[in-house]
């Protein structure tokens, strides 16, 4: 068991008249090789969560273990888990800062200790899966586009190899092929590298397509979890706590309450086209 | 027939110009937008986007050509303030565009440096505030609010200068579902109810199925423009330009291409599709 989380409570601003609780009380287990999508709206706690889950944050209440060691116990130092558990904050751009997009990405692996002979082929090899051109890597990299910005600060995470990748929002702000390549990095990271990868989106058509199983957060809580299929099964409580639900569930849905004989629970265009295609026949 | 508010005529923009770094921006365009109208500009990062956007209100003049805003040149410097207060601008990041302590003082900083009167000042922050919902929040302190409300007060910002028409440049690119649904009701509230025209630059297909217009722009050119059901029937087009269409209107495209020509090339929402199965025989 990789990652489990235990009671996990945190409250923001504790003893202060702006006291907030954030989380109450979460327990969660990730398996290796998990696609997980978190999805909550604004202020739903998923932010706070993934923080703790690389030691970042500090639970108030509850634990957090990493292969069944706390990560706030003795026996492992925080820079160990934050080695494995990669962070790729929301617009991780802002915080790139190196002259040369080389310096950039090798700034985590040669403070982990890669040694300096090993650098050049570990930045390559990062520069290689975000598809960035490797001719890019003397370049400053302020110079890039938003696109290849992002893409240089991600490279910057992978460069640790970490075991369990964790991307806020990695889409947001981008154009749709900026968004379409930054989801088939984290999808290739996930199935070449058997990278686990928790990702935070608000997008339900992009975790539908991508995530194995799908965590729902609301006030603090985790208040659904399960397959893409079983989650959006509970579509009004979804947009109730003002979450989307992928448009192909929703026109699945609204056939089926036209008396269409059709299988709601597809969320993807390919499924939903095979459903219509069964309706069309018997026309 | 009247003048178009804004007018675009073989317009090209370099970004620096005459030096080894010249970039063209902009290439030939023409374009007329009218009062009252709601356009959508879509086009992928690069594509010329928010340059065009910027000559709407003399933050950039065109390299070659010329654009005309309510009637006033834009290289007009003398005027420049003039198209300003009838074109306002919000842009996509929420925590960029808010400036005083609190809401009714940043919505107040437009008409301030107007020289309006108090009196007409408070008159015009009450009436902006209630238009985007945002009345409520009138003494909190803009770090606050979420994307949305952010996003709303710079709206109202904008209104109390009373322009002719509002500029938005994704202006919800970082909001949550919420969010976007907040920035887009009340922008339809100000082009519906209130007649001011509207641009909308925007990735988002489903606000952009919203517009009356859409131009699509490719490389500083714009190469497709029309009412959304006749651009979005266009999916390979748009495809080859890496946009998005509805995924409705995907899915009615690949029914299509497997022969069932029943099914209507320019379907863009989730009701239309459900009619056309139910109205097959």
């Amino acid at each position: 068991m990789p990652i489990r989380v235990e009671g996990l409570s945190y409250i923001y601003n504790a003893g202060q008249p702006m006291e907030k609780l954030a989380l109450n009380n979460v327990s969660l287990a990730i398996e290796d090789g998990e696609f997980i999508g978190l999805i909550g709206h604004t202020g739903s706690g998923k932010s706070t969560l993934v923080q703790h889950l690389n030691g970042l944050l500090k639970p108030t209440k509850g634990r957090i273990y990493l292969d069944g060691v706390d990560i706030h116990s003795k026996e492992i130092t925080l820079r160990s888990v934050r080695q494995q558990v990669g962070m790729v904050f929301q617009y991780p751009e802002y915080q790139l800062f190196g002259e040369t997009v080389f310096e950039d990405v090798a700034f985590g692996p040669k403070n982990m200790g890669v040694p300096e002979h090993q650098l050049a082929e570990r930045v390559e090899w990062a520069l290689n899966l975000v598809g960035l051109d490797i001719g890019l890597k003397d370049r400053s990299p302020f110079e890039l586009s938003g696109g290849q910005k992002r893409k240089v600060a991600i490279a910057g995470v992978i460069a640790m190899q970490p075991r369990i990748l964790i991307l806020d929002e990695p889409t947001a702000g981008l154009d749709p092929k900026g968004r379409d390549e930054v989801l088939s990095l984290v999808s290739r990271l996930h199935q070449e590298e058997k990278t686990t990868i928790i990702l935070v989106s608000h997008s339900m058509e992009d975790i539908a397509r991508l995530a194995t199983r799908l965590v729902v957060m609301a006030n603090g809580e985790i208040v659904l979890e399960g397959t893409p299929e079983a989650v959006f099964q509970h579509a009004d409580y979804l947009e109730r706590i003002g979450l989307g639900v992928p448009q192909m569930k929703k026109l699945l849905q609204a056939l089926q309450e036209q008396g269409f004989d059709v299988h709601p629970d597809h969320y993807t265009i390919e499924a939903a086209e095979g459903e219509i295609v069964k309706i069309l026949e018997t026309k | 027939m009247a003048e178009a508010l804004i007018k675009f005529t073989d317009v090209s923009f370099s970004y620096s110009a005459d030096s080894p770094q010249e970039f063209e921006a902009l290439t030939g365009i023409n374009l007329e937008i009218e009062a009252g109208e709601f356009v959508a500009v879509l086009g992928h990062n690069g594509s010329g986007k928010s340059t065009l956007a910027k000559h709407i209100n003399a933050l950039l003049v065109p390299t070659a050509g010329n654009v005309v805003v309510a009637g006033i040149d834009t290289r007009d410097f003398d005027r420049v303030w003039e198209i300003r207060q009838n074109v306002g601008m919000v842009f996509q990041n929420p925590d960029n565009q808010l400036v005083a302590t609190t809401v009714e003082e940043d919505v107040a900083f437009g008409p301030e440096n107007l020289g309006i009167p108090t009196p007409e000042i408070h008159r015009r922050v009450d009436e902006a505030l209630e238009l985007v919902g945002m009345n409520e929040f009138r003494l909190r302190s803009p770090h606050q609010l979420s994307g949305g409300q952010k996003q709303r007060v710079a709206i109202a910002g904008m209104i109390a200068m009373r322009p002719r028409c509002i500029v938005l440049d994704e202006p919800t690119a970082m909001l949550d579902p919420v969010g976007r649904q907040e920035v887009m009701d009340t922008v339809l509230k100000l082009n519906r109810q209130e007649g001011i025209t509207i641009v909308l630059i925007t990735h988002a297909m489903e606000e952009a199925i919203l517009a009356d217009r859409i131009v699509v722009m490719e490389e500083g050119r714009v190469v497709l423009t029309g009412v959304p059901r006749a651009v979005f029937s266009q999916v390979e087009t748009l495809t080859q330009l890496r946009l998005d269409v509805p995924q409705v209107t995907a899915l009615a495209n690949r029914l299509r291409q497997r022969g069932y020509d029943q099914i209507p090339n320019n379907i863009l929402t989730i009701e239309e599709m459900v009619n056309v199965l139910c109205q097959l025989e």
